[in-house]
């Protein structure tokens, strides 16, 4: 498959039963394209993850994913409120996240590590007041089928 | 050992079969659903005490072989549906996480 795939999808915010949905349907998409098993396992955790937070912290987005030849992109952009401390925001284990979100099993501040452990390349944009945007690289072998 | 064996072994309550013939490759306790993602393997049995839907959204996600629910926790009605539809074993034991993992250690 060398054709480029684009994937979009709106992301409700606050909808707990529906999160996830996205990356749910993206890892059945990739699995229909010869990407390998493992590589298919990063990309839909990174896709959830970052799915996850829009819902949870920015009520809602949009995701865009291009599967080209050699690499998948995923770009999250949101309007939420935005992160003040980037930095801050990317070590294990920092989290806002309320107490009701935390109860369902979110808030271990594990997301953006995630995002970054399981991607080539990832990058993060924020302004308070403005929005997020998250971008994440995940390299495909050549010569696939 | 597969997933359908262990669960005889461990006379597991069945919430839903799902994919049965799994291999369990080992096993990964805890209720924080992006701890899991970071460090299940592929093929673990997860045990947690969360009963909600994203449990099942985490396990296909994550790979595991399946889910158990300790402590006697029963699966909230979402969860089992989304188990049903997505084909995750999901179980259940009156056992601790650390007593369920002790006896997994004599089987696999
Ligand atoms: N899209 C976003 N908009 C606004 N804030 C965000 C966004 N994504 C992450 N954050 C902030 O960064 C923090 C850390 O995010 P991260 O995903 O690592 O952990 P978490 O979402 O709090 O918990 P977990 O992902 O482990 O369930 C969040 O608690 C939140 O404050
Ligand atoms: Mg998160």
């Amino acid at each position: 498959m060398t054709e480029q795939l684009v994937l979009n999808y709106s992301i409700a915010g606050d909808d707990f039963t529906k999160a996830g949905e996205a990356a749910a349907d993206f890892k059945t998409v990739l699995k229909k394209t010869g990407v390998p098993p493992d590589i298919i396992r990063r990309a839909a955790i990174c896709m959830y993850e970052g799915e996850i937070n829009m819902v949870i912290h920015a009520d809602g987005g949009d995701a865009e994913i291009i599967i080209g030849a050699d690499k998948i992109e995923i770009i999250l952009a949101d309007r939420g409120p935005g992160i003040p401390d980037i930095e801050l925001a990317m070590q294990e284990g920092y989290t806002t996240a309320p107490e009701n979100i935390r109860s369902l099993g979110f808030g271990a501040g594990m997301g953006l590590p995630n995002m970054k452990r399981y991607s080539d390349g990832f990058d993060i944009k924020s302004a308070p007041g403005v929005g997020t945007t998250v971008k994440m690289t995940i390299m495909l072998p050549k010569n696939r089928e | 050992m597969n997933v359908k064996q262990l669960a005889e072994a461990l006379k597991l309550k069945t919430y839903n079969a799902g994919a049965q013939d799994r291999e369990v490759a080992g096993c990964y306790i805890g209720d924080l659903l992006s701890r899991v993602m970071s460090r299940a393997d592929r093929g673990d049995l997860w045990i947690t005490i969360m009963p909600n839907i994203n449990v099942a959204a985490v396990a296909v996600l994550s790979e595991v072989s399946c889910v158990v629910l300790a402590e006697d926790v029963t699966p909230d009605a979402e969860l089992l549906e989304k188990c049903v539809k997505e084909n995750v074993a999901l179980y259940g034991s009156v056992l601790s996480a650390y007593a369920l993992a002790c006896e997994i250690n004599k089987v696999i």
